[in-house]
């Protein structure tokens, strides 16, 4: 089980004149991913998913810098183990094909073994020619297929896929997300990072609702069947976006990394919104089975 | 594009190319106040009216340009590059002897350069940003700045007058016959000029190398192989060298120009028996002109297959380029 | 501080050097390079910093003479250079297709020959001297500088604004004058200075060959030529400091070239 508690990210940056200046991405950000579970993380793009990931994984640039805990199997995750775990226990399913390195031949990419990268083929439904194959010249589909068998080579505990489905036809997309089902019940817990929140509720377990670098809400999927059964007013206002819902847009934008504001990060957008969440970031809290970090959530 | 056509069009570029260098250097030539009849006077004060007009038909001087223009790019056709009036012999075979002493020089620097200098490029780019990496980027723009002419005198200067560890010029030993002259002498004659001719392309391909490595260590694929657990060294072996080794090859295959370039200098300094040499003296004095406009020629010919193997480089070995129809 | 400061900062402080190196070489009098027959092959001391030759002549001084001297041809070369290049690349921008092709297949020309030796051909053309190389080394650099122009223009051409000024019924000169120029002009002056630092190692190294200035005047290359001969006779200050000079100046030149660049261009000092 992974256990992420009150997280924090900053890039420092450092400008021509040594002047520093701190970039904060994510902030008290809670999340558990638990063996036999998808969690998706769901959020708009760009609003900094994916270096949750890297942080996970310990794969951050140096001048990124964390504040928070990480536990996995209840033993603090450090440098040293994250080390370890990484290509082990812990895999990742990259977005796309440029994560292959475009001049080495994908056979060799999936797995340095050849019996494993020939299993992996036969379990992906590869054709097995496709291994002497340079990243550009395979197929969407053959391309995906391949991610995932070069992502899930060993035997992973913990599988972190970052947005694998963007540019995948329906069948494609769904294929998958069958792959990830099989992982989950084979006894991996599985974090689903999307920007796509009706590919979230179709697939995964558990949905964390992420807004501006933290998670807001993390509800079950069916608690978004109906929108009182969702906890924090981000979450609320997403349920009221979605086109079945009435396709009613949230007023205003996400705030940027670099002008996030002081207290509870969706205050300057919320109807609800008092002193006390703009003072300080609300504590996350147990509700109704799920997670929400609200002042005013009951 | 079809593989056969890309050739055809290559070649018909590169004869275009070499006919217009011909036609440019020819030009040049001719424009020049030094031409053979001053030349001739200088060399023979109080020459007869007769004889002089006789070497004026003997260099054509009186025909029009363009014919003797023609003239001479025949002969350059059937392989008779003229006479070298400094040498007295087929400017062919000046060429030929010297070239063969050039290109030990140029070879041993190129390699030189070239592996030296993708190592300390592949150095500052595994520790990029770190101590090692800022020192060595701040050397490497220093020799850019350092002209070939001048590092030659002082490895001149350290090597040979202060140290004594090498001598002081020419290719062999002076006085010793040439099939008594050993490997290790010529080797211990060639490396003060190799030395001075690799400095600036070192300098240059360790920087390009670093900058394509940095780009391949901010990749996804990179990012994606550490997620895997490789380490930063085993990325280079598996991923980095991989992705920057075609790019260093292109570059080094590139700088033929440069090299040819820098020869002129380094072979000057050591007065080294070479074509760069030759360059020089036959440019100074009276102008050897046959031998310059030859070596012009040879040199743009070296320059092109220099380029046309950096080509093929990009284009044939490069797995993304070479089946462009089936991406 | 900012980023623009450090640059103003960096700018001015290697102009200023670069400044009192020329103007000091200009002051200097004649009668400092005399022959001194008791003063020759003096090691370099507090007296004679650089040392002096074998004529007796105070190799500091002539260094800075040469650095002037340097200065004044590279800044004639390198601005001959720029304006050829300003030329060709509007012309290859805003020409016919085939006038861009044309002037592409010229510059493939003029890369195909080693610029060394197409420098000394056009000096030997131009019977050598300054002014055949101040010829050669200015028709020899103006091809990258060409190409950022070229680049430049092209991009600009593509903007909505120009379009919008076109149908206003604008001239294209006016649209030269007012769109483009403004734009072009801090990437053509620091192209302009960073071409000098070629052009001043080019004219040291052919005037070194003997293909340059002629051995009278006080030019770096001709002091390198000379100390070349006494080498071998143990006097390796003559070649050592002169040359080192000619690289700071270089290196000068070079710096305040970048800071320019972050100053005028600041979109380019990024990439």
């Amino acid at each position: 089980m992974l256990e992420v508690k009150n997280l924090s990210l900053f890039f420092r940056m450092y400008d021509r004149a040594f002047k520093r200046q701190d970039l904060k991405v994510i902030s008290n950000l809670n999340i558990i991913a638990r063996p036999g579970e998808i969690i998706a993380v769901a959020g708009s793009s760009g609003s900094g998913k994916s270096l949750l990931a890297h942080a996970i994984l310990g794969i951050l640039p140096k001048n990124a810098f964390m504040s928070g805990e990480m536990l996995w199997q209840k033993n603090p995750l450090t440098i040293k183990i994250q080390k370890r775990l990484r290509g082990k226990e812990f895999a990742l399913v990259p977005q796309s094909v440029t994560y292959l390195d475009p001049l080495m031949k994908v056979g060799r990419q999936v797995s340095r073994s050849k019996d494993t990268t020939l299993n992996l083929f036969r379990r992906y439904q590869l054709d097995e020619s496709a291994a002497s194959l340079f990243p550009h010249e395979l197929s969407g589909g053959m391309a995906r297929r391949t991610l995932l068998g070069a992502a899930l080579a060993g035997n992973p505990k913990l599988v972190i896929a970052d947005e694998p489905t963007p540019g995948l036809s329906q069948d494609l997309a769904e294929n998958a997300m069958a792959h990830l089902r099989e992982m989950a019940n084979n006894g991996a817990a599985v974090l689903l990072i999307t920007h796509d929140i009706d590919l979230a509720l179709r697939f995964a377990d558990r949905i964390a609702v992420f807004y501006a670098g933290t998670t807001v809400e993390t509800a079950n999927a069916q608690d978004f069947a109906n929108e009182s059964h969702l906890r924090h007013p981000y979450s609320k206002a997403l349920w009221r976006a979605m086109p079945q819902n009435g396709f009613e847009p949230a007023p205003g934008t996400q705030p940027y990394a670099g002008a996030l504001p002081q207290g509870c990060l969706y205050a300057p957008r919320c109807p609800f919104a008092t002193p006390l969440c703009i003072n300080a970031q609300p504590e996350s809290r147990h509700l109704r089975g799920g997670e929400v970090s609200c002042n005013h959530a009951d | 594009m079809g593989i056969t056509k890309a050739i055809a069009i290559y070649a018909l570029r590169g004869v275009t190319l070499l006919l217009a260098v011909s036609i440019l250097s020819f030009t040049l030539a001719n424009l020049s106040p030094i031409n053979p009849e001053t030349r001739y006077r200088l060399s023979h004060p109080g020459a007869s009216d007769e004889n002089v007009s006789r070497m004026r038909e003997y260099w054509g001087i009186d025909e029009p340009p363009v014919e003797r223009y023609l003239g001479w790019l025949s002969g350059i056709l059937r392989g008779d590059w003229g006479t070298s009036t400094s040498y007295r012999q087929p400017v062919l075979s000046v060429i030929g002897v010297r070239f063969q002493a050039s290109l030990a020089l140029m070879m041993t620097a190129w390699t030189f350069s070239g592996l030296l200098g993708y190592g300390v490029g592949c150095l500052m780019g595994v520790f990029r940003n770190r101590m090692v990496d800022r020192i060595a980027r701040r050397v490497c723009l220093f020799m850019c700045s350092v002209p070939t002419f001048w590092i030659g005198l002082v490895f001149l200067a350290v090597f040979a007058a202060a140290l004594g560890w090498f001598p002081f010029g020419l290719a062999v030993p002076p006085g010793i016959p040439p099939e008594q002259v050993t490997v290790a002498q010529r080797i211990h004659h060639l490396i003060l000029p190799a030395l001075t001719l690799s400095f600036l392309s070192f300098a240059n391909l360790s920087l390009h190398t670093r900058e394509k490595l940095i780009d391949v260590y901010d990749s996804d694929f990179v990012l994606f192989a550490r997620a895997r657990g490789e380490s930063d060294i085993e990325i280079l072996f598996r991923h980095g060298i991989r992705n920057s080794v075609i790019p260093a090859l292109t570059m080094q295959f590139g700088s033929f120009a440069e090299l040819f370039g820098g020869s002129v200098f380094a072979e000057t300094i050591f007065s080294y028996p070479g074509l760069g040499a030759a360059v020089s003296a036959a440019g100074s004095g009276a102008s050897d002109m046959p031998l310059f406009l030859g070596i012009v020629l040879f040199s743009a010919c070296f320059i092109f297959v220099g380029n046309l193997i950096a080509n093929i480089l990009t284009h044939v070995i490069d797995p993304r380029t070479r089946e462009g129809a089936k991406a | 501080m900012s980023n623009r400061t450090s640059a103003a900062i960096s700018a001015s402080a290697t102009l200023a050097i670069i400044l009192a190196i020329y103007i000091a070489g200009a002051l200097l009098p004649e009668s400092a390079l005399r022959a001194n027959f008791s003063q020759k092959g003096l090691p370099p001391s507090f007296e004679h910093l650089f040392g002096t030759d074998f004529l007796g002549r105070d190799m500091f001084v002539r260094t800075c003479k040469g650095l002037s001297l340097s200065l004044s041809i590279g800044a004639v070369a390198s601005a001959i250079s720029a304006f050829i290049a300003l030329a060709v690349g509007l012309a290859a921008a805003l020409g016919s297709e085939f006038v861009d092709y044309a002037i592409n297949w010229f510059i493939d020309v003029f890369m195909s020959v080693p610029h060394t030796v197409l420098i000394i051909l056009i000096s030997i053309a131009l019977s050598r001297g300054a002014f055949g190389m101040m010829a050669g080394v200015a028709v020899t650099h103006w091809v990258s500088l060409a190409r950022v122009i070229r680049g430049e223009v092209m991009q600009i051409r593509s903007q909505q604004y120009i379009a919008a000024s076109r149908r206003f019924g604008k001239s294209s000169l006016w649209i030269a004058r007012h769109h483009m120029l403004p734009h072009l002009m801090p990437q053509f002056f620091v192209g302009l200075i960073l071409l000098f630092p070629h052009a001043i190692l080019h004219e040291s190294g052919l005037t070194f060959l003997g293909f340059g200035l002629p051995p009278e005047q006080p030019a770096v290359g001709v002091i390198l030529s000379e100390a070349m001969k006494y080498i071998s006779a143990g006097a390796i200050w003559l070649a050592v400091f002169p040359g080192l000079s000619l690289v700071v100046l270089v290196l000068l030149i070079d710096t305040l070239g970048h800071s320019a660049r972050r100053l005028l261009a600041p979109r380019e000092a990024q990439l």
